[in-house]
């Protein structure tokens, strides 16, 4: 069994002192988080108690809308990500988001890989077809779409769309992959592969999940963050999260006393 | 049981719903009386001049012959310069206001949008007389013919006279925008948060969003909004009145007088009897059949979107 003082990996993203506010409604408190680089975290919680809200501020969707506003420092490759200076569109490439629902665009199943590639790179035809094929696959869909590349997104299944949009995710070569609640809106089976690709994912990229589900963050992440009214109460590493949680709001909420 | 119930309400409750069916039956009442009347009218023009009235550009008062090619040509012609113009305008307006603007701006313009579809068609067709009509004589045509040398072209060709089918086209556009522009703003909304959200997260810019995303996704919400403006250009009469020129025939030029159906009707009622009525009538029943196509069309078309948005995605 890993010590708590063992020597953990490089850190990817780190997050200081984040706040955040809908409004005059602050929904986070003084975040410090570490995201390891190459491993799986799950940030788990109750409804409302900002595990989306913390996410969104990874990628900076939140700036689509205009009352909400996020405040302090989450540093990426040597950098405030929260800065004005940092090129949205390149941040948006480097770290990728899936969503609740599956969100395919209204185009074909190769279209919608093929369209993020396009928005980043200058490529020819066959070197799209290439990278579709390679993203495909790597999102363990390609068997299941070789044969219907050319139908709408949308035709898939729950579970086929969703990794179509991880296929489309990591098409552009991201180096993390946020997903919030990806399997909420698919059935079970779907969720499993979701749930493998991910183990198959993280040799690849760092991953942070925000799940609903405790039995999956406890199989899928390496590390876990228990976020409770917008403060982060407990982080650890997964296995002591689960088993010797030090925190009491953690312990009942593992053991299913609230949520 | 307390006596004094009163039964009367019963009775009251049928005559009632009698009276909303008879009401309400009044509107297809109305819709086939119409179109019978008209018809009733046009045959002594149908048995005159039978299919040829479709396809002859005959207006010849004194002789009594008459044709529908002008005014049907005049109408399409007309009807088709306001729509290339007002539905880019409106695509880039709506898009403006969804995507783009703060919301207590887009608030302002959206309200001043539904003001502007208010404002009658009369006041268009003054602004296009008074205002417009100089502009297009003294600069605009001008400009396109003898600077960019387009007069050589047949489209172009012919004298500036400020009137015509290009300023009625142009009235037109303005006249129609609002209501196009109103329900592509409807559309654009109908595209869900979450899609859009994920289209800014794999690095979209706004632009992108808009043109590739959101234009894909509400394509049929606005051909439906094409066909309500469609519908409204068609038949529209005091806008087009004082720009179109009011000359029977068809000219290839789009600096030419011409007239529309709408057009062609208002200016002649007054003074026609005999086969000359008859010919308006049938005038009118072409441009109640057409109208009458386009809107249903409209509907079906945006009946099957509304469906089709509101279950899967």
């Amino acid at each position: 069994m890993k010590q708590e003082n063992q020597s953990r990996p490089p850190v990817k993203l780190s997050v200081r002192n984040l706040n955040f506010f809908y409004g005059d409604h602050q929904a986070l408190f003084n975040n410090d988080l570490e995201i390891y680089e190459k491993k799986v975290t799950a940030v788990i919680g109750p409804s409302g108690c900002g595990k989306s809200t913390h996410l969104r501020t990874y990628n900076r969707i939140f700036e689509l809308y205009r009352e909400q506003r996020a405040v302090g420092v989450i540093s990426y490759n040597g950098q405030n990500l929260l800065d004005r200076s940092v090129d949205l569109l390149e941040l948006r490439r480097r770290i990728g988001m899936i969503f609740q629902k599956p969100t395919p665009f209204p185009m074909s199943v190769f279209e919608n890989v093929a369209y993020s590639l396009r928005l980043h790179y200058r490529l020819g035809r066959n070197d799209v077809a290439a990278r579709v094929e390679k993203a495909l696959r790597q999102a363990a869909l390609w068997d299941e779409v070789k044969d219907k590349l050319h139908q709408p997104g949308t035709s898939l299944s729950g579970g086929q769309q969703q990794r179509l949009c991880i296929a489309r995710a990591i098409a552009v070569e991201p180096e993390i992959l946020l997903m919030d609640e990806p399997t909420s809106a698919i059935d079970p089976i779907g969720t499993l592969k979701v749930e493998n690709l991910i183990e198959e994912l993280k040799k690849d990229y760092t991953i942070v999940i925000v799940t609903h589900n405790m039995q999956q963050a406890a199989r899928v992440s390496d590390y876990t963050a228990f976020f409770y009214k917008g403060y982060i109460v407990e982080f650890g590493e997964t296995e002591m999260i689960f088993t010797r949680p030090q925190n009491k709001k953690t312990e009942e909420y593992i053991t299913g006393r609230f949520g | 049981m307390t006596p004094n119930i009163d039964y009367s309400r019963n009775s009251a409750e049928i005559v009632f719903e009698r009276l909303t069916k008879v009401c309400a039956f009044m509107i297809i009442l109305l819709m086939a009386g119409f179109f019978v009347q008209l018809f009733w009218y046009s045959l002594p023009s149908l048995k005159a001049f039978g299919v040829r009235f479709l396809f002859s550009s005959a207006w010849d008062p004194v002789r009594n012959l008459y044709g529908a090619a002008g005014a049907v040509y005049g109408t399409l012609v007309t009807t088709l310069i306001a729509l290339i113009i007002a539905v880019p305008l409106s695509f880039i307006i709506a898009l403006f206001l969804v995507e783009l603007a703060p919301p207590w701006l887009g608030t302002i313009m959206s309200q001043a949008l539904d003001l502007l579809a208010a404002i009658p068609s009369i006041i268009y067709g003054m602004w296009g007389l008074f205002v417009l009509i100089p502009i297009m004589q003294d600069h605009v045509q001008p400009f396109i013919g003898t600077t960019l040398g387009l007069k050589r072209l047949p489209l172009f060709g012919g004298e500036p006279g400020g009137s015509g089918y290009l300023t009625g086209g142009l009235v037109l556009a303005l006249m129609v925008l609002p209501f196009i522009c109103a329900v592509m703003r409807d559309v654009f909304k109908m595209v869900p948060r979450v899609v859009k959200e994920a289209a800014y997260g794999i690095g979209c810019t706004t632009t992108e969003v808009a043109c590739r995303i959101t234009l894909r996704y509400g394509l049929q919400g606005m051909l439906g909004a094409v066909f309500l403006g469609l519908g409204r250009a068609v038949g529209e009469t005091m806008a087009l009145l004082y720009v179109i020129g009011n000359a029977p025939g068809v000219s290839a030029s789009l600096f030419a007088p011409g007239t529309t159906i709408a057009a062609t009707l208002a200016n002649n009622f007054a003074e026609a009897d005999g086969l000359f009525k008859s010919s308006l009538f049938e005038l009118g029943l072409i441009l109640l059949c057409i109208t009458f196509i386009i809107q249903v069309a409209a509907q079906l078309w945006l009946n099957r979107v509304r469906k089709k948005s509101g279950g899967g995605l």
